[in-house]
């Protein structure tokens, strides 16, 4: 078989066996706020992943990719050698996915992220020389994980701070709520809408101008909120599950607009997190076709599929266990504070995306939560996790590193 | 499998609490059967109920215990947890006094004097009320924990524990009455039975006290 077949069956393979263990692990805690405050069944959780997983990564994933793809590595290096690239980014994948295999079996809390940015410098670093490594864009990569997690949970202390003063600290919370709500839902369909519409339409071919992109997101969100103010309208408050101040109903109220940061919390995680897996992926094919390394290469659809179709099978093999077991433990999320953490979360996520820069779903929303706790949100937080977080990063760097330049001197001397 | 997003939220004490306020309660509510039974000399059915006593105690006791384990100090949450313990502690207090107070007129087979039987039982009936109000109050915590102690809501457990307050009031004025009922006909007593009689009319206000205690804690969250 011809050298170039040969890589990107083993980097589809690789990429693969990365996009299952994203789609077993990361979306399931994307989903699985939804799911634990009720919001969704786990049934209609998968399917709004399964969607919104793919628009995210079709329409907003590409820069993050690009990162991956040619962002930490100085592709320019290796225009001589484009096989250690080739070599690299198999290794890269591999380790990322051992290691989140490995990782996931103890249960530690490492980042799919993490993982495949270290694998990835670990390669270049030794395998190919220290300079190859673009360590003023990583940099700015490591930055951004301790970033998303404080901005998302300062968004976040700011929207549970106005729902209890619109909402639940009123005199009549289910008015109130009705009453606000559909704006809430406006918002958030509006900043997924505007960050796919700048960042996203252009890859697709369409080019439409900044005013034209406001107005059009402006009008897409109008609808979804009309379309969610008339479900709000049809709850009816149900005196027997109810005290006086009607907590219940209002929960029952913001699960719409759950629905609705659930799909942006999909969406935001397949624009950042499906290049973890494509990226490296899409180098390899770039080289193996041309048998240059070129920095202009288009992302085939394909390899956007192969991603896409990864995680949904990973949801849909062990996301649904980890799904349910976190549903179950997350039940102080209710949908008023759940929504508050998805939203604020997603918003990061997706600006993130739009810049390029691959952050953490997970520690994004671990940080959105604790804002919500910070705004006395939530009745008990365990601090233990942060700590156990931050151990996590020390760990999943080296560890991803090290693996990736195991598998780099394996595969540079048995591949072709 | 463990899991961060899972871990991030410790055992929220909130239900647990307004479970133990339910158990507490119902296990001075059975006073009344029991001092009904005591009053008339019905010592077999004064038996089965103190049983009943019994057992909502322990249940209130593990319960106390359970929460207890669920609140490590790695926990952050809106309230002091030193102030959601002591709660718990005063709750408890309600199910412990109930014990005492049957158990030594068990212990004794002490008849209440028909003189002031009538007058004691409904003392007993006011503890109770304060007990039943302290778990109405308690059972605003999800809703006070919903708003983050702010607000509507706050408005509403204050008034729930003024009327406690006045509730333990009266229960005061009882003890007061009952005692000078008794002390009229005490020399008609043996000496033993009146000093224990006081006794039990004291251990008895006492629910009604730890109940307003209850409403104290209580007040302390609001103020956070």
């Amino acid at each position: 078989m011809e050298a170039a077949t040969i890589y990107i069956v083993l980097a589809a393979l690789f990429g693969v066996f990365m996009a299952w263990g994203i789609g077993a692990n990361d979306v399931a805690n994307a989903m699985a706020t939804s799911v634990g405050s009720k919001a969704l069944t786990i049934k209609q959780a998968i399917l709004v992943a399964a969607v919104f997983e793919f628009l995210g990564a079709v329409l907003a994933g590409g820069e993050v990719t690009s990162t991956i793809r040619k962002g930490i590595v100085d592709i320019e290096l290796l225009a001589a050698t484009p096989e250690l690239l080739v070599y690299g980014m198999l290794a890269a994948l591999l380790a990322a996915g051992t290691w989140l295999f490995i990782a996931s079996h103890k249960g530690w809390p490492v980042s799919t992220t993490h993982s495949i940015v270290g694998a990835i410098v670990g390669f270049a670093a030794v395998g190919i020389g220290v300079d190859a490594v673009q360590w003023g864009k990583v940099g700015l990569i490591v930055m951004s994980w301790v970033v998303s997690p404080l901005t998302a949970g300062f968004i976040a202390y700011l929207i549970y701070q106005s729902v209890l003063k619109l909402i639940l600290r009123r005199d009549d919370p289910l008015a109130h709520a009705k009453r606000y709500v559909p704006i809430y839902i406006f918002f958030a369909a509006f900043a997924i809408t505007l960050v796919t519409i700048l960042k996203g339409l252009k890859h697709v071919g369409f080019d439409i101008s900044l005013r034209d992109s406001y107005l059009l997101a402006t009008a897409i969100a109008v609808v979804i909120a009309l379309i969610g103010a008339v479900a709000i309208q049809r709850i009816k408050s149900d005196p027997k599950a109810e005290k006086s101040q009607h907590f219940y109903t209002v929960e029952r109220v913001f699960g719409v607009l759950m629905i609705v940061t659930a799909c942006s919390m999909a969406f935001a995680h397949g624009s950042n997190d499906v290049a973890n897996a494509i990226g490296p992926l899409a180098a390899v094919i770039s080289v193996a076709q041309n048998g240059i390394v070129t920095a202009e290469a288009a992302l085939p659809l394909w390899v956007l599929m192969l991603g896409g179709a990864g995680i949904v099978i990973g949801l849909a093999t062990f996301g649904i266990r980890v799904i349910s077991t976190v549903g179950k433990k997350i039940t102080q999320l209710t949908p008023s504070r759940g929504f508050a953490a998805e939203l604020a979360a997603a918003t990061t996520i997706v600006i993130a995306s739009g810049t390029g820069i691959p952050v953490s779903t997970t520690h994004t929303l671990v940080g959105a939560v604790l804002g919500v706790g910070l705004a006395r949100g939530i009745e008990a937080i365990d601090l233990r996790v942060v700590a156990r977080i931050f151990v996590s990063w020390v760990v999943t760097i080296p560890a991803g590193a090290f693996l990736a330049i195991v598998f780099f001197f394996i595969f540079k001397t048995i591949l072709p | 499998m463990t899991n961060v997003l899972a871990n991030i939220f410790g055992k929220s004490p909130v239900v647990p609490l307004e479970k133990h306020i339910e158990v507490a309660f119902r296990c001075a509510k059975k006073l009344r059967p029991f001092m009904t039974a005591a009053v008339k000399g019905d010592w077999d059915r004064a038996i089965a109920y103190r049983d009943q006593i019994e057992d909502l105690e322990h249940k209130a006791d593990d319960l106390k215990k359970e929460i207890r384990l669920n609140l490590p100090k790695s926990l952050f949450m809106p309230v002091p947890r030193q102030d959601l313990l002591e709660l718990l502690l005063v709750q408890d207090m309600i199910a412990n006094r109930t014990k005492d107070v049957s158990g030594l007129v068990l212990g004794r087979r002490l008849r209440v004097p028909a003189a002031i039987s009538k007058q004691f039982l409904q003392f007993v009936d006011r503890n109770i009320d304060a007990a039943k109000q302290a778990r109405k109050s308690v059972r605003e915590l999800d809703e006070l924990f919903a708003t983050g102690f702010r607000g509507a809501e706050v408005h509403l457990v204050e008034e729930l524990i003024e009327e406690l307050d006045r509730i333990e009031t009266d229960t005061d004025g009882k003890q007061a009455e009952l005692r000078a009922a008794l002390f009229e006909i005490e020399d008609t007593l043996k000496p033993v039975d009146a000093v224990f009689m006081y006794k039990i009319i004291e251990l008895t206000g006492e629910i009604a006290d730890m109940a307003e205690r209850v409403g104290r804690r209580l007040e302390l969250l609001l103020s956070h």
